[in-house]
């Protein structure tokens, strides 16, 4: 198993949480809808609203290509007082084989742009990704509201 | 299934996205768009995004695709109304959509299709002109 992670060497305390399940395209909707409304309760700013909508975007676009979808976990967390949303995306696809690769801009094994994974790194705050290659991938992101 | 319109206005077509994108319906739009192109001998397509929130890498890459194929069918293609929101994460996404026109209301995106098109024939007619010359 490969790990990469940004930073994050705080632990942060689940305010609240809440499971969404993809498995088709049209359920991007009321995901992106689940994480604007917890980024609009901890009062996140348009831009980083944006961001982050975007981000899970294309994580979800990940599952749903790669691992024909998977669950989403939604949460609103803090550290000190700092608050912002945390979103796990885990699917049981065949996983990653080089993360290293996975994650430069332009690489990509699905006839796309390659910026999905380094692209999404770029706009959220925390990014970690956690591959085993024939039973899944986890992708955890976090948005802080000052962030 | 859904569609998203599309309005003819003289020789532009007009498309205005009000509802939340999936990978689909953006693909559908493609299509539906450059054959309107082909079926209507469009010269220009204007498409609002005023009402969108989102634009990640997949749609901006359908944004190019549109421009591209338009462009080999003859036509202009204009993005506008596009959020200060949405153009900061699409340039930090690195898709910064190069080769799209744009412009920041479906006003000047109108008259900039317009001058597109009368540049496009003046400059048929200074051909003309330097053939009388000659």
């Amino acid at each position: 198993m490969t790990t990469l992670q940004k930073s994050g060497t705080m632990i942060p305390i689940t305010i609240t949480k809440e499971t969404v399940l993809v498995v088709k395209e049209q359920d991007v909707v009321p995901l992106r809808n689940t994480v604007k409304q917890c980024a609009v309760k901890i009062k996140m700013g348009l831009v980083n609203q944006t961001k982050l909508i975007t981000a899970a975007s294309e994580l979800v676009r990940n599952m749903l290509r790669y691992a024909k979808g998977g669950a989403v976990l939604v949460e609103t967390v803090s550290v000190g007082r700092n608050q912002g949303v945390k979103l796990t995306f885990q699917d049981d696809g065949p996983g990653i084989a080089d993360i290293n690769q996975a994650m430069q801009d332009g690489f990509s094994t699905g006839n796309s742009l390659g910026l999905g994974l380094p692209g999404t790194k770029r706009l959220v705050n925390e990014f970690d990704i956690k591959s085993t290659v024939g039973s899944g991938t986890t992708v955890t992101i976090i948005k802080w509201v000052n962030g | 299934m859904e569609r998203i319109p599309i309005l003819k206005m003289g020789q532009f077509l007009l498309v205005t996205i009000q509802v939340d994108l999936y990978d689909r319906l953006a693909l559908d739009l493609e299509a539906d768009l450059i054959n309107a192109v082909e079926k209507n001998a469009a010269k220009g397509v204007l498409i609002d995004i005023s009402a969108v929130s989102i634009v990640d890498s997949f749609m901006g890459r359908i944004l190019g695709n549109i421009a591209n194929m338009s462009r080999l069918l003859d036509a202009q293609t204009v993005v506008v109304g596009i959020q200060p929101a949405v153009a900061i994460t699409l340039v930090e996404l690195g898709l910064p959509l190069t080769g799209v026109r744009t412009a920041l209301n479906v006003e000047r995106g109108m008259e900039l299709l317009n001058s597109l098109i009368t540049f496009d024939d003046t400059t048929e007619e200074w051909d003309d002109d330097t053939d009388n010359d000659h």
